[in-house]
């Protein structure tokens, strides 16, 4: 039987709670349910790093090959995330704002590398840039190759982690709405000064949180980072393909290496994820004017 | 002339045509999806009409079939205040304020200085280090008045400013959109026939996209032709002779009221002051017999006519009227000649400079 509280007289209690109303209309077995599926995604988790050889761990992480991994790995994945970024901001505010012939496909095919294998996306990749592809065979002769190389590693993460950008900065600039972009040019400002001082501080939340989850998929490529990059130690061998590689001749290892990936996952989540509360929350609650 | 402005939206189905005097206050009124709104958004440059065009003193803001000229809203030099203030969440307020000097490329200490001035005009110098979510909704509007200011626009947009206030701030934004708009173009568009006397010189009502009255404020409302100046003229208006907090009447009678306060910070013996009292017909209660020991206003009147008023019925008697229930008049057994007393408390009452 769900308990109806009536909302405080004290405007603070309602915003420490978040919400005028405390009803919470949640049938008991919906706790049941979500349960069973947070078990089957921490259960996993569990049973791997039950498997650690804690005693070894040291020695096994920080072998040479190791740490070759994980540094071209966070050494990729941030620069793809700045990719990401430099890319992915303007694309989310064109889908996001402007009104364009072909809005919807763009923004449909800019999903593709979401739904796509990304094994097909690395071939993509190497049809396109690699030594015979459309772009890479004009590319060759001018002297650059791209696949098989270090960029052909941050192509590949970027390919796949930009639509997780575009989307979650598409969707706060939705949210964010309009308005304060209209008040801003009326007080004169040009485009470029509202987008500086207006768009982006009012969508940094989103920003960052479509960031933290691009820089997550990056560490996390493997399919794409296999076929247009190859797996060469220090030059394209990222964390996850050291692991698969080592899960055949060490498997202590590539559970050692696995646990290691999961905490630098977590650890950039944690930092990052604590993004300051969006500036436009506080305007949405009624509590903030009263 | 300061403005010039004729435009025509076919899916709105908006034709407009309007002027507007150097240092002139208009006030647009009507009912909800009038197109009241629509004016103040094509000159604002946030709504893009089919044909027309703008100019404010001689600079053409936009011109569209024939021609294909239009401003974006930064080039156009003008205010917006709109019912919601809208204040950036992320800047506290003296940075909301610099903003716009700022977007005209004055300096960063210069469009401080600015602001702090601004903030001063509105009284809001105290507000300064706030953020807007720790404003109340009065102060934030003025915040928003100083913003709208700031940039010393040719002519200021005033869209429905007092509609989210409570009853305590609107009365305190009001007497300060008084002062400022004297001597400054102004548009206010407003569903308060209060605002309309108190703001604007001249009043357009817009009804289905077209105007259909327009002339002196005091005009449309004492001689209403549309019938939605006629349903706002319902408004109890008594003139006399202002003193404290209440008005004395030719005949004698007194009505106590709330001075709006830029009037109530006036010295208090400045003579006879001529005034007004303005109160709405609902909130008028109606007796068969004088209320005792009430510091109510009172007025004992001769039932003139009862017409429908939705869902109220409206009494008439002389200058007055009231609107209550049908019940409440089955109740007391109105009909017209029947004497009564018209009762409405003080806080009902704006007292009011002529």
């Amino acid at each position: 039987m769900p308990v109806l509280v009536l909302p405080k007289s004290n405007r603070q209690a309602a915003r420490v709670q978040g919400r005028t109303w405390q009803y919470t209309g949640v049938p008991k077995w919906i706790y049941l349910v979500a349960a069973v599926g947070a078990l089957f995604i921490l259960l996993p988790l569990t049973g791997m790093v039950a498997q650690v050889n804690w005693g070894q761990f040291g020695a096994l992480v920080t072998s040479e090959s190791s740490l070759a991994a994980l540094v071209l790995s966070l050494k990729t994945a941030a620069a793809s995330t700045a990719l990401c970024i430099v890319f992915g901001v303007p694309l989310a505010l064109l889908l996001a704002r402007a009104q364009f012939l072909g809005q919807r496909i763009l923004r449909a095919l800019i999903l593709l590398p979401l739904i796509v294998p990304p094994v097909v996306g690395g071939l993509a990749l190497l049809y396109t840039f690699g030594r015979q592809g459309l772009i890479g065979k004009s590319l060759t002769l001018v002297g650059i190759d791209i696949a098989f190389s270090t960029t052909a590693v941050i192509m590949a993460q970027t390919f796949v982690a930009l639509p997780f950008l575009v989307l979650s900065l598409e969707g706060t600039l939705r949210t964010a709405g309009q308005k304060y972009e209209a008040v801003a040019a009326t007080l004169g400002a040009r485009p470029g000064t509202v987008l500086r001082r207006i768009t982006l501080p009012l969508v940094l939340p989103g920003l960052i949180s479509g960031a933290v989850l691009s820089f997550a998929r990056c560490l996390g490529e493997f399919g794409a980072t296999l076929t247009f990059a190859g797996s060469l130690q220090g030059v394209t061998r990222t964390m996850p393909l050291e692991i698969y590689l080592q899960r055949e001749t060490d498997p202590e290892a590539a559970v050692a290496l696995s646990f290691l990936l999961i905490a630098v996952a977590v650890l950039v989540v944690a930092l990052t994820y604590r993004v300051p509360k969006s500036p436009l929350r506080a305007l949405v609650s009624p509590e903030a004017t009263p | 002339m300061t403005l010039e402005f004729k435009a025509t939206i076919a899916a709105r189905n908006v034709e407009l045509e309007l002027t507007l005097d150097a240092g002139e206050t208009l006030a647009i009124m009507g009912p909800n999806g009038a197109g009241k709104s629509s004016v103040v958004q094509m000159l604002a440059g946030l709504l893009k009409p089919d044909s027309g065009r703008a100019a404010l003193q001689g600079r053409a803001l936009f011109s569209l079939s024939p021609g294909t000229l239009w401003l974006p809203p930064h080039e156009r030099g003008l205010g917006v205040l709109a019912q919601d203030p809208l204040l950036f969440p992320h800047l506290n307020v003296l940075e909301n304020v610099a903003f716009g000097p700022r977007s005209q490329g004055r300096g960063k200490a210069d469009s401080r200085a600015s602001a702090a001035h601004w903030l001063r005009e509105v009284d809001a110098s105290e507000l300064a280090v706030r953020l807007p979510s720790q404003l109340s909704g009065g102060q934030a509007q003025r915040v928003a008045l100083a913003r709208a200011l700031s940039t010393e626009p040719e002519l200021l947009l005033l869209d429905e400013p007092m509609a989210a206030l409570d009853v305590n701030s609107a009365p305190f934004l009001r007497s300060l959109l008084k002062r400022v708009l004297a001597g400054r173009s102004a548009i206010i568009v407003t569903h308060s026939v209060l605002d309309a006397l108190l703001l604007a010189d001249r009043i357009i009502v817009i009804d289905g996209g077209r105007i259909v009255e327009s002339g002196p404020t005091a005009t449309v409302l004492a001689h209403p032709r549309s019938a939605f100046a006629a349903s706002l003229a319902g408004l109890n208006v008594l003139q006399g002779v202002l003193e404290a907090d209440s008005l004395r009447m030719r005949d004698g009678g007194r009505v106590t009221g709330r001075r709006i306060p830029a009037f109530a910070e006036a010295p208090q013996a400045v003579g006879a002051l001529e005034g007004l009292a303005a109160f709405a017909p609902s909130a008028v209660s109606v007796f068969l017999a004088p209320p005792q020991g009430s510091p109510r206003n009172c007025f004992k009147v001769s039932v003139g006519e009862l017409e429908p008023q939705g869902e109220q019925i409206r009494v008439r008697a002389g200058a007055l009227s009231a609107d209550i229930s049908p019940a409440a008049v089955a109740e007391l057994g109105l009909e017209p000649g029947a004497e009564v007393y018209f009762v409405v408390k003080a806080a009902e009452v704006v007292l009011y400079p002529a």
